[in-house]
């Protein structure tokens, strides 16, 4: 049983890009792809052959398959409910968050191996960006650790509907809303970067996989589904107690990752993206409101009278 | 007796470095470098295995005066272990690395240059046993000479021998601290050595005479605001040397903050909050002011003193936990700290040695001169990557598993936590999660624009892989780089012990233990990324030779005739990072704005200095100000011999004057 997650995760990755691409059809009023583009989409490119910059070397052609595995090991450390994860240990969410980091180092460094200006352009920002956010999550996970007393996503997890405190829900909502502001971050999607931009210039992570193609590019779009619903099922761990029932709660994952799709789906359909150099402030205050979070548990454990 | 005099030969027998023929001269040190490796190593290793407890090795004993003793205990077993490994890859390294020098200089520089690694090797191991004070500083002044002469090696640059002597000075500094402070164990105790700090502090306040010794140590370490020489010292010697100065040198200022810190028993929760602050001030500036470098052995330096910040975190966690008498959290604080020590003299080697082949190749340290070195420098490029994967704490790396460590350090003790002590922790964590975001940012940088994309100049473009004899050695490093990354129990596991006994914690098993499984499925996750990802590499190879597979040029967005000039360099992949660190770094940029009416705009140049703002305040400014006081004060060296007879007759008018009013 230990293994749900991953296959929940997994099976979840398949319909994310999906249903994203959906709302935000019937947002701006178009017939728009249907739900399985992406994964065709994926299936034309698996069949395709590759072209490659004859700059590149062998970075450029191990990236996309790094970055997969490091986020499918990170997807072993997730939880499904009372289910421990695959891997399960004091500390695993600092595993978790490094494990994505290395995928995001070698697509940075890859994205540097085609010599291109703009590829650089992207990896700096990428790089930028994704540095700024490191301390929200960890802040975050401090004051969950503290809430709960653990230091293990299934742990927390299990204990976090059963602390007795009545103020759970405010750790739900924060916890909830800063885990999407993250995924939406570190995936580059709104506010700070727009997928569907049409010039390099003003692209984060597009600007840096323009040179793949075929197979590789089928994994860099894989990873990136993975990725969010990592973040997803985080979500759903912080919002659905363990102990309901099991059918209500598959039923329920996958209720929060469509949400989560939505949710991204009409803001990128209603909002603008930042201005490039609002970013920081934007990403800043992430951090700033894991603080608060922060500090509302010392008051909700007496220790800040 | 055996072990006495056989380290008495080996002492011995570095003077006649000066006399073996040249091309034996390499190969003298080797065997000499290799005895005493032997010998020192299995001294550590049977105080390691608990063969013995405490190995001492009389060296020099007189009835009255210092004594030199070895005293080997856990601590110094480990350290001296540290310090064998990376002296002698170093030294390997070094046949290699001196063989452009061999041409141009002459055979008494490579003496004095052979006598002072060998020197800088020895006085690093008698730093680490000997207790006694008085023989601890002159161990502790030889490995400041010695690491001079080796700084200076290449000092046909001006620069270099300023570098140098600023170096010198900067070292007596802190000895001087160091000797204060021993004085004062002199006073209070009547003994003048380590072993008598624990009756010192019984019977004192504890932190007047911590902050001296902390402050002497320091400056070693590096620790910001001390770290002033650190990042001039380390690009100016000779990379064998960088490599062995960062990744151990600087580690006997972090010995001796340990050694100071096991005696003491009280004043521990303002110890624990002092190192912390200075650690976290370290290690945040350290590789904020890495990131905007150009010169790639400066980054690496500056990264140092972001490492020896995680050091300290470690250290500050570990004392902290002693304070509040939260024994698992001291455990894992300590471990921690002492595991990056070991991990960062891997892998900053490992770094600096490979920046050294880069330079020896291409004669540039300018990452914005370099790039494409991949394609030219395979094994070099891949021996960098891993450093850089293991100093960014990546899995499954090693470096991971010390800030793992010293995260649980805080994570561990949150919920029981006070107030002001929870406060701290979370700050700790954050800005230990921002050090590891900024690391990264900095080694992408370094990694991708030195050693890909396009060479940027044709010093790059011509660049070649340096011989094997450099890189064969490194694999010893990245082994145990592998090791501690995949097989950390093993590894973490005598750690704990070596912690647990220095600091009387107690056995904690229920801790290690706790902690022997936790890391055993870090190294499952560790093994099963490996197994996955070759699986999928070997996959896509399978595909790949099935589909078409073509060559073209990178894509320009239309625009096809892009020169590798076009391509973005360290500066710019650092801009955006800049534009918002620049309160605190204080970049400066200097260059002729375009004129309105200028429609075709002449060649014009720009270039953009960072300052250390540290070095700024604290050397350059009060060195500037004593020049200008002092110069006025030579106006009165007139040369002419009767003002120099009046001075005379005005002093003697002075003291008569003085002795009439009975002041004198």
């Amino acid at each position: 049983m230990t293994m749900a997650g991953f296959i929940l995760i997994a099976v979840a990755a398949f319909f994310f890009p999906g249903i994203i691409l959906r709302t935000k059809s019937i947002a701006s009023g178009r017939k728009g792809p249907g739900l399985f583009q992406p994964l065709q989409d994926v299936a034309v490119l698996l069949k395709k052959g590759s072209v490659f910059s004859s700059t590149t070397g062998l970075i450029f052609r191990i990236a996309p398959s790094v970055t997969l595995v490091s986020a499918a090991c990170a997807m072993m450390l997730l939880p499904f409910a009372e289910q421990k994860a695959l891997l399960s240990f004091e500390g695993d969410f600092i595993l978790f968050a490094y494990m994505l980091a290395l995928g995001k180092f070698f697509t940075i460094i890859a994205a540097l191996d085609t010599g291109s200006s703009f590829e650089g352009m992207g990896a700096s920002r990428e790089a930028f960006f994704s540095m700024l956010v490191e301390p929200a999550f960890f802040v975050l996970m401090a004051t969950f650790a503290m809430f709960t007393g653990y230091t293990s996503f299934s742990v927390i997890f299990n204990h976090f509907f059963i602390t007795g405190n009545d103020y759970v829900l405010i750790y739900s909502i924060i916890g909830a809303y800063l885990l999407a502001q993250i995924a939406m971050v570190e995936n580059s999607r709104f506010p700070v970067d727009d997928p569907k931009t049409h010039l390099e210039l003003t692209m984060i992570h597009e600007v840096m996989i323009l040179d793949y193609s075929g197979f590789d590019k089928a994994l860099i779009h894989i990873g990136t589904w993975l990725k969010f619903t990592l973040y997803g099922s985080l979500i759903y761990n912080l919002v659905v107690p363990a102990g309901w029932n099991l059918f209500l709660k598959i039923g329920l994952f996958f209720g929060v990752q469509a949400l989560l799709a939505v949710v991204i789906g009409i803001t990128e359909s209603f909002r603008a993206r930042n201005k490039m150099n609002k970013n920081p402030k934007f990403i800043l205050t992430l951090s700033a409101i894991a603080l608060i979070g922060f500090t509302v548990i010392l008051i909700l454990t007496d220790k800040l009278a | 007796m055996f072990n006495s005099v056989t380290f008495l030969v080996i002492l011995l027998l570095t003077l006649p470095v000066f006399l073996v023929f040249r091309p034996a001269k390499y190969h003298y040190t080797l065997a000499l470098l290799v005895a005493g490796i032997a010998l020192t190593t299995a001294w550590s290793l049977s105080v390691l295995t608990g063969a013995e407890q405490v190995k001492e090795i009389a060296l020099f004993t007189p009835d009255a005066g210092s004594r030199f003793v070895l005293v080997i205990d856990e601590l110094s077993a480990f350290f001296i272990l540290v310090i064998n490994l990376t002296v002698l890859i170093g030294f390997l390294y070094a046949r290699g690395y001196l063989e452009p020098y061999r041409i141009r200089m002459n055979g008494l520089r490579f003496s004095i240059h052979y006598f002072s690694y060998l020197w800088l090797w020895l006085s690093m191991l008698m730093v680490v046993t000997i207790r006694d004070g008085l023989s601890f500083l002159i161990v502790w002044e030889i490995m400041a000479l010695s690491s001079f002469f080796l700084v200076i090696f290449d000092a046909e640059e001006r620069s270099i021998m300023k570098t140098g002597i600023s170096y010198l000075i900067q070292m007596h500094v802190g000895m001087f601290f160091i000797l204060v402070a021993f004085l004062l164990v002199q006073e209070g105790t009547g003994k003048m050595s380590f072993d008598a700090l624990g009756e010192y502090f019984a019977g004192h306040r504890n932190l007047p005479l911590f902050m001296l010794f902390f402050a002497g140590f320091a400056i070693k370490a590096g620790f910001i605001p001390l770290h002033t020489w650190l990042p001039e010292a380390h690009p100016a010697a000779p990379s064998h040397v960088s490599g062995v100065m960062s990744g151990v040198m600087i580690k006997m200022g972090i010995y001796g903050i340990v050694r100071v810190l096991i005696s003491m028993q009280s004043d521990l929760l303002v110890t624990g909050v002092i190192i912390l602050l200075v650690s976290l001030l370290s290690g945040v500036m350290g590789v904020m002011m890495a990131i905007v470098q150009h010169d790639l052995k400066r980054l690496l330096a500056y990264h140092s003193i972001e490492n020896i910040g995680i050091i300290g975190i470690g250290i500050g966690i570990g004392v902290t936990g002693q304070a509040v008498g939260n024994p698992a959290m001291a455990l894992l604080g300590y471990s921690g700290g002492l595991l990056h020590v070991l991990n960062h003299s891997l892998f900053k080697s490992l770094l600096f040695f490979n920046s050294g082949s880069v330079y020896l190749a291409t004669h540039t340290r300018n990452m914005e001169r370099l790039g494409g070195l991949m394609k030219r420098m395979p094994w070099t490029a891949v021996l960098f990557l891993i450093g850089s994967l293991a100093i960014c704490g990546l899995p499954p790396f090693n470096g991971f598993i010390s800030e793992y460590l010293i995260y649980m350090g805080m994570f561990n003790n949150l919920s029981g936590a006070t107030l002001y002590h929870s406060i701290m922790l979370v700050g700790s964590v954050a800005a230990l999660a921002l050090i590891g975001g900024l690391a990264i940012f900095c080694f992408a940088k370094a990694f991708g624009i030195v050693f890909l994309g396009e060479p940027r100049t044709d010093n790059a473009a011509g660049a070649r892989e340096v011989r094997s004899t450099m890189i064969i050695p490194q694999f010893v490093t990245v082994a145990l780089i592998m090791l501690i990354g995949l097989g950390s129990p093993l590894v973490v596991k005598p750690v704990f012990e070596i912690v647990a006994r220095t600091w009387n914690l107690g056995a904690l098993p229920m801790v290690t233990g706790a902690f022997t499984v936790n890391l055993a499925q870090i190294s499952l996750a560790g093994g099963i990324f490996i197994v996955l990802l070759t699986a999928l590499l070997l996959y896509r190879r399978y595909h790949l030779a099935r589909r078409s597979v073509t060559a073209g040029p990178t894509w320009g967005c239309g625009y096809t005739a892009a020169t590798p000039k076009h391509q973005y360099t360290a500066t710019s992949f650092a801009y955006n990072y800049n534009h918002l660190a620049k309160p605190l770094l204080q970049t400066r940029k200097e260059m002729d704005e375009i004129g309105e009416g200028e429609i075709f705009p002449h060649q014009r140049s720009f270039v953009s200095h960072s300052e250390d703002f540290f070095r700024k305040v604290l050397i350059d400014r009060p060195a500037d100000w004593m020049a200008t006081v002092l110069k006025k004060i030579a106006m009165m060296q007139t040369g002419q011999i009767r003002h120099y007879i009046l001075y005379a007759f005005l002093f003697m008018l002075l003291v008569l004057l003085l002795a009439m009013l009975n002041i004198l």
